[in-house]
């Protein structure tokens, strides 16, 4: 628990790098914890954008989705996500959609060309 | 803190109505290596267990709110291993260092593995090892055309072995062979009549073994498992090896298949990966079971001089190129801006690029 806000742990997911340091120890460039959330709050909001779904991540323990509409979740791991933000957007989530990947493709494809120019 | 590989394993023996999955276990719990074995057996059949740590279990499903079926609770196994874990701790059984769970012939495997890996007490103290299937020779290959529930326990196998030799003949057999490893790429294949040796490696190989792990990677990457496109298929299950040539972001890769199998997962049989992760030098694997993903482990050196990843798919319906491209793509946000700063959506498509 956080001594100054009285927040419990979060919960753990299989992708978090902590979980498994033996694994990741021999890392050229070692990650924090808080480095690899704010990564993955940014590939969450790139993979959301669609889906009008900002996450934040919220004390480094939990993630706040917000929908265009203002609704808000809060979820404590990567694997909750989901389903809160089909909640909240109203969109399923897969990743293996074909028209949700040729615009997340198409928006990636864009910064490449903008980063060129 | 334990870790993931501290925790008691546990393997479960399945395989369809006398296939021989108690037979292969008494020659198991014969073994001097698997002396301190606890067992749960589903049903007592007609061929007698005879071990000092053996416990019946009926079976029980509860189902989660989701209603999804691979994500059930099987409340018997609940009960029955907490039961074993707080009896091993006042020490009124031996103490046992493995749980094999024989399940019944119609057995889903899947609930088994999602009440180890996802039980609030259970998943503290136990992980899922081997998944160990026993396909008879001589009515497997009925049993795959005939029952799903026989498809199933061979897709989600670890060890896949094939009993009744004697009884059937070699090209029955290698018909019998070719159609599981289009099912099952991933699995290692043991003929029963050539168990021999090191036979409780059956059950102690995995990637948490410290002395297992790299055999049991050594199955992923085959070169069958590299060559195979599956195109037989069986009751719409299929297993292909995807392969990556340039390293995963590992945060990216956690994003996409935690994605997958929140859609999907009731369709991924098993996933199983030896992952080639920037920045990271030996290789990562995981190892899921539809929408359960263990935490990764890791080899100390790669097995061989090719660095590419593995994604191994045991999957239902779902399409390969799609699934490859889908992962490419999200690789590809590793330095995606902030959300606020994402360009508009364009409406020209664009081919994805590969890995």
């Amino acid at each position: 628990m956080c001594a100054l806000c009285g927040i419990l742990g979060g919960k753990g997911h299989w992708s978090d790098s902590a979980s498994a340091p033996a694994v990741f120890a021999g890392r050229a460039e070692p990650q924090t914890r808080l480095r690899e959330r704010q990564d993955r709050t940014r590939i969450l909001n790139a993979v959301l954008q669609d889906h009008g779904v900002v996450v934040k991540d919220w004390s480094g323990n939990a993630y706040l989705l917000t929908s265009r509409t203002g609704r808000t979740a809060i979820v404590d791991t990567v694997g909750e996500i989901w389903t809160a933000a089909e909640r909240i957007g109203g969109r399923t989530c897969d990743p293996l959609d074909e028209k949700y990947l040729s615009a997340l493709a198409n928006r990636q494809a864009e910064r490449e060309q903008h980063d060129k120019l | 803190m334990t870790s993931y590989s501290e925790l008691t394993p546990v393997n479960i023996v399945t395989g369809f109505l006398g296939s021989g999955k108690t037979t292969l276990l008494q020659r198991l719990l014969r073994t001097r290596e698997l002396s301190d074995v606890a067992v749960l057996v589903n049903e007592f059949g007609e061929v007698g267990l005879d071990h000092h740590l053996l416990q019946g279990v009926a079976e029980s499903t509860l189902l989660l709110e989701n209603g999804c079926l691979c994500c059930a609770i099987r409340g018997d196994l609940q009960k029955a291993l907490r039961d074993l874990l707080s009896r091993r701790t006042r020490g009124d059984v031996p103490h046992f260092r493995r749980v094999v769970i024989e399940t019944s012939g119609l057995a889903d495997p899947a609930p088994i593995a999602y009440t180890l890996l996802s039980e609030a007490v259970l998943r503290h103290h136990f992980r899922l090892s081997g998944i160990i299937t026993t396909v008879d020779a001589v009515n497997g290959a009925a049993q795959l055309d005939a029952f799903p529930e026989a498809v199933k326990q061979a897709s989600m196998a670890d060890r896949i072995v094939v009993t009744k030799i004697d009884l059937s003949n070699a090209p029955a057999i290698a018909a019998l062979r070719k159609r599981l490893r289009a099912l099952n790429v991933s699995a290692q294949f043991v003929e029963s009549s050539e168990i021999s040796g090191e036979v409780h490696r059956l059950l102690t190989d995995d990637i948490y073994d410290a002395d297992g792990k790299f055999r049991e990677a050594s199955h992923w990457t085959a070169e069958e498992v590299d060559e195979h496109g599956s195109h037989e298929h069986t009751a719409d299950v299929q297993s292909f090896a995807a392969i990556f040539d340039r390293p995963l972001d590992w945060t990216a890769f956690g994003v996409w298949a935690s994605m997958l199998l929140h859609r999907h997962g009731a369709d991924v049989l098993r996933l199983k990966g030896l992952l080639n992760v920037a920045g990271v030098p030996t290789p990562v694997l995981i190892n899921g079971v539809q929408h359960i993903v263990h935490p990764p482990s890791h080899l100390e050196k790669w097995p061989d001089s090719d660095r590419r990843s593995r994604l191994i798919f045991i999957v239902r319906g779902l399409k390969r190129a799609r699934i490859e491209r889908s992962l490419a793509i999200f690789n590809d946000l590793v330095n995606a801006p902030p959300s606020s700063a994402l360009p508009r959506e364009s409406a020209e498509p664009v081919r994805s690029r590969v890995l």
